[in-house]
């Protein structure tokens, strides 16, 4: 990304669409007959109250006298703007349907549940923010976010709100956030071209991660079976960096998840772990990061019977093999975040 | 991430000590308790966060010769005038009255993106009816009086409680690390510090994120804390 043009995998994911079926909701049409529901394209890294302009003109007819304020629902379960909709969709669309049918509502917003939502504006400083906290993961501070110029502001939110990934990767540069290098690809390119390790790389720092983390009770052997979420209590929405420590040793998207999942991932204890355990605990909170190895010796699960289910992100399920920093530096969303959905079942 | 469970941990029993009975105290909310979910991302059991609920900070109160206090009430009387002007609904202006008492539940979360405490509230009227964000502006001492100064981590946005799922407010807290480097020597990623440091942290901490959401870390409190260092 660092190096200038987009790479292939990051063009799919923002050519990356939802084809929607969006019907107003019963209760707001007063129109006979009533409007036909509207087909539309969401971008992934898009939000669904960009939507707003397009559903005005194909339903304004319909609606009631009234201040509008949109919000959608999917079979009751209202959907929160500030999740993009690449993220919704792969939470919460049970296969095989398409188009995604979602009801959108201009009145009645449940403000108790969603953030409230005004205008676009909105979903820019939700944005913003989200953009200042990965930077602050990042470098520490978030000081290229508050610097950055009023134009170059409007300028990368038109990118986002546009899909025009050449003009992100020309603002988003300058912000200098760089994360990790995607050595998995390095690597490919310096056996080719036989040239050595490149000094002074990124070798190690914090990944900006949020985690859907989504629990289950059944069992399901494919991803596409799995249970619908009609809760979003189902759902832990969890900020959480990777520290990447890559010391010459391969670390995948199922390390990362390890670290992320401490919890989940307790079930291989190693051997005198009893003993090690509570004086590495102290260590590692002293040193406020995670260590790989303490991770591991920790020995108690309290939930012995929890299994990963998958990991989806950007509506591929990837095997856990895959590098980090090739997921990281693909498939990340326009915030610097990576978005993960991670389902688990958990026996009750 | 243990750290912040050790030093709410010394934060519930200080303020127990110092306050009186009446008052209610801070309490510590794990995850598990809050949300079922959550457990199979807790780490350690220590997840959560410190609760102080239904605080009723801006209470007019006549017997208080505070002047703060007799501001509130002033501007209760400007906001009832106003009310007039436009309506002409008496009982309305009753019950406008009545809702000056606001209530605040705080809860301290710590931010693994940010490494530094964080403060969620929500602010409700007796009748459980939410105050806006105008509202709140008005109620908190030190947003207005810092408005023209640097306010960069002061400003408040609605966020959603990562426990409770639910929208709260949040005070930013992208400026923190910075200013508790000032008043607490030795920057957050240093190991070496000592374990009283560790646990005044929070107190500290609380000294200036309090008083902006009118609570007051008790002299006590903070008298104990300076003998103990």
């Amino acid at each position: 990304m660092e190096g200038g043009g987009a790479t292939e995998a990051q063009k799919f994911v923002w050519q990356g669409a939802i084809p929607l079926q969006i019907h107003l909701h019963e209760s707001e049409v007063t129109s006979l007959p009533a409007p036909p529901p509207l087909m539309v394209l969401a971008p992934r890294i898009g939000y669904l109250p960009l939507l707003a302009s397009q559903l005005k003109s194909h339903f304004g007819g319909a609606l009631p006298p009234g201040v509008d304020t949109i919000w959608f629902e999917y079979k009751g379960l209202p959907l929160k703007w500030y999740v993009p909709v690449g993220v919704i969709f792969d939470l919460l669309c049970t296969e095989p349907e398409r188009p995604w049918n979602l009801t959108v509502h201009f009145r009645g917003y449940p403000a108790n549940i969603l953030i409230p939502y005004e205008s676009e504006e909105s979903i820019k400083w939700s944005f913003i923010n989200s953009l200042k906290e990965a930077a602050y993961i990042i470098n520490g501070n978030c000081k290229n976010i508050m610097k950055m110029a009023q134009s170059d502001q409007v300028d990368l939110w038109n990118s986002i709100s546009k899909c025009n990934l050449e003009a992100y990767i020309r603002i988003s540069s300058k912000l200098k956030l760089r994360i990790i290098d995607d050595d998995f690809t390095e690597c490919l390119i310096s056996r080719s071209s036989g040239e050595t390790d490149s000094a002074g790389s990124a070798r190690t720092g914090r990944v900006p991660v949020r985690l859907y983390v989504w629990t289950v009770g059944e069992d399901f052997t494919d991803a596409d079976d799995a249970p619908q979420v009609y809760d979003w209590d189902k759902v832990s929405y969890v900020n959480r960096p990777v520290e990447y420590q890559n010391k010459g040793k391969y670390f995948s998207l199922g390390d990362a998840v390890k670290l992320l999942l401490p919890n989940y991932f307790k079930e291989k204890p190693q051997i005198d772990s009893e003993t090690k355990t509570e004086v590495e605990d102290e260590h590692t909170n002293a040193d406020e990061g995670v260590s790989n190895s303490s991770i591991q010796t920790k020995t108690t699960c309290s939930f012995p019977k929890a299994r990963l289910m998958f990991v989806r992100v950007q509506g591929i399920v990837p095997k856990l093999e895959v590098p980090f920093s090739w997921v990281v530096n693909n498939l990340m969303n326009p915030d610097y975040f990576l978005h993960l959905c991670v389902c688990i079942k958990v026996s009750q | 991430m243990c750290e912040i469970h050790a030093r709410a941990q010394f934060l519930v029993d200080k303020w127990k000590t110092v306050i009186d009975s009446a008052q209610s105290p801070w309490s510590w909310v794990p995850s598990s308790s809050a949300s079922a979910s959550h457990n199979v991302v807790d780490d350690e059991g220590v997840q959560g966060y410190l609760s102080l609920e239904n605080v009723c900070l801006f209470k007019p109160c006549q017997k208080e010769r505070d002047p703060n206090h007799i501001e509130e009430e002033e501007e209760v009387e400007e906001e009832a005038e106003e009310y007039e002007d436009g309506f002409t609904d008496t009982a309305m202006l009753v019950q406008r009255h009545d809702m000056t008492l606001r209530h605040y539940d705080l809860h301290i979360l710590y931010s693994d993106s940010y490494r530094v405490p964080v403060l969620f509230f929500r602010a409700y009227f007796t009748d459980g009816s939410p105050l806006s964000l105008g509202d709140i502006e008005k109620d908190l001492p030190l947003s207005h009086a810092n408005e023209s100064s640097d306010s960069k981590w002061t400003f408040i946005t609605l966020e959603e409680h990562p426990y409770l799922n639910r929208p709260w407010h949040k005070l930013h807290p992208c400026g923190t690390s910075e200013w508790m480097k000032l008043l607490y020597l030795g920057d957050s990623s240093s190991t070496d510090r000592n374990r009283v440091g560790v646990e005044l942290y929070l107190l500290i901490w609380l000294s200036v994120v309090g008083p902006m959401v009118g609570l007051k870390v008790p002299i006590k409190a903070a008298k104990q804390l300076i003998d103990r260092s």
